[in-house]
């Protein structure tokens, strides 16, 4: 259970989007008594969830939290067995089109990174010249014409990004997406996801990674046995986590 | 009657001196069974592709029944065929029995169910990788089906290529719809149980070999291509 509300935090950033100025936006993210049962295990039971407009918040908690399934309803891809998921009185398939997922295990195409990259850019209608510079930001130009799925895990992981990035999304949602890179591409990572919110797309990253999450995070989210542990400013966060269990994760302790 | 071993050498000049009637039964072979093959794909791919990204009441039974027409008999195939196509049949006017485009015809309906059943296997597998990759991407049913197919097209040779073992060995539904007419509808396994039945072994024997070095020459080269397709990654379950 959240044992914070949010509703006081204003925008960390002004969203400053051309093209989408006769659209509502997408934030405020309301999600209430959100829960997931499959097979008669509760995956997720009972998330109450405020996001405000801008900004980065990282999702962290212990190996089956429910990190990736609570991105997956955010994102609209799974059905919740109750509550709801509310993107500005939008549902969450609704809303899916105008976000990005960076999956947990990217899930590349069997072609080139190139053609990976147009894939995209196709279906959401986008110009295709932004294809190069993309790349070449996530560092991966000179591997423009090999098969996609010859990319190391890491190159794969960047792919990802790059091809999220591709379709401008509003919101970003990123699946741990540095868990396999070397310390110098993890920093790349870090510097695209913020000039990405810089620009105003709303990030919400998973990462196990404590200096990671210290770097990016404006607010945290703490997960714990598929409940809202925590939900805390960063700068609250990181000194003195209020919950025990983000208190026992912060110091290393194996929590279940 | 000649001994085994004189029909077989008798055999191998008929294939190495390019007899001509040999190499007309064969091209007849390839054309309508390449043909069938083609058409069948056209047709069986797109099902195929359509049933595996779908979810629908009865999907079951969908799978059930197209499992079933796998093993549908070619004699039965060629009959019904024939029924349709004879002067009195409902597609009488087309004049087309006792013609290749008949047999093309039969083969297609012999074998729409194998490519389909088939290729709906390679493609749901495939799906369960990227389906939700595409929902996140919106992607219509449509631009589902063509990146599967497209993706998949390596693993979907093999399966164009069951179809076209099926075809090109079958004899029942030819010879019904075909007439076994020489110059006009004799293929190869009609050939073989003409020729046989009125004791040409040397022939019959003729057309085996070259039935047989198809079908090895034509899985060879599927064979290599896949392997080619491997080593760029483009086959093959994800490696991360
Ligand atoms: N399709 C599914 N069916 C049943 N259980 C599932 C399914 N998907 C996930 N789970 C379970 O739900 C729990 C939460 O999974 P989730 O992937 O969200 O964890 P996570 O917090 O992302 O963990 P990690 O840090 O390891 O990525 C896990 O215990 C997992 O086994
Ligand atoms: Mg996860």
């Amino acid at each position: 259970m959240s044992d914070l509300q949010m509703t006081d935090v204003v925008p960390l950033v002004p969203r400053a989007r051309t093209g989408v100025g006769h659209v509502a936006p997408l934030l405020p993210l309301e999600v209430s008594g959100l829960r997931l049962d499959v097979g008669g295990a509760a995956l997720l039971d009972g998330v109450d969830l405020t996001l405000a407009p801008g900004g980065c918040t990282v999702i962290m908690g212990p190996n089956g939290a429910g990190k990736s399934i609570l991105l997956k309803l955010l994102h609209g891809l799974l059905a919740p067995s109750s509550g709801s998921v509310s993107w500005n009185a939008l549902p969450a398939t609704q809303a899916t089109a105008r976000q990005a997922l960076v999956f947990q295990k990217p899930v590349l195409l069997r072609r080139s990174v190139a053609a990976n990259m147009d894939f995209v850019l196709k279906a959401r209608g986008a110009d295709r010249g932004r294809r190069d510079a993309l790349l070449e930001d996530v560092g991966l130009a000179h591997k423009a014409r090999q098969p996609a799925r010859l990319l190391s895990g890491g190159e794969a992981q960047r792919l990802a990004l790059a091809r999220a990035l591709a379709t401008d999304p509003e919101v970003l949602f990123l699946d741990e997406p540095t868990a396999s890179l070397d310390p110098a591409s993890v920093l790349v990572i870090e510097r695209i996801v913020g000039e990405a919110c810089a620009r105003g797309t709303r990030i919400v990253f998973v990462t196990h990674d404590i200096g990671q999450a210290r770097r990016i995070a404006d607010e945290v989210v703490f997960l714990h046995r598929g409940r809202v542990a925590e939900h805390s400013r960063a700068t609250d966060f990181f000194p003195e986590p209020r919950s025990q269990a983000a208190r026992d994760y912060l110091a290393g302790k194996i929590i279940v | 009657m000649q001994s085994i071993g004189e029909a077989f050498r008798l055999a191998f000049t008929l294939v190495v001196t390019g007899e001509a009637d040999l190499y007309e039964i064969v091209a007849l072979s390839l054309q309508v069974s390449l043909s069938a093959t083609l058409l069948a794909c056209l047709v069986g791919l797109p099902i195929g592709a359509l049933v595996a990204v779908s979810r629908f009441r009865g999907r079951g039974l969908v799978l059930v029944v197209m499992n079933a027409l796998m093993g549908l008999p070619p004699v039965v195939v060629g009959l019904l065929v024939y029924l349709y196509l004879s002067r009195s049949g409902p597609l009488g006017f087309l004049g087309l029995l006792y013609t290749p485009g008949a047999m093309i015809l039969a083969q297609t309906i012999l074998i729409v169910p194998i490519v389909a059943a088939l290729s709906r296997q390679v493609l749901e597998d495939l799906h369960a990788e990227y389906a939700e990759q595409f929902r996140s991407l919106c992607l219509s049913r449509w631009q589902s089906v063509t990146t599967l197919l497209w993706d998949g097209r390596y693993a979907l040779l093999t399966v164009g290529l069951a179809g076209f073992g099926r075809a090109v060995a079958e004899v029942g539904a030819v010879i019904i719809v075909g007439g076994n007419i020489d110059h006009a509808t004799r293929v190869m396994t009609t050939a073989i149980a003409l020729e046989t039945s009125k004791g040409d072994l040397p022939l019959a024997l003729a057309l085996g070999i070259v039935l047989l070095v198809l079908a090895l020459g034509v899985n060879a080269g599927v064979q290599s291509l896949r392997m080619s397709a491997a080593r760029h990654a483009m086959v093959g379950a994800s490696h991360v």
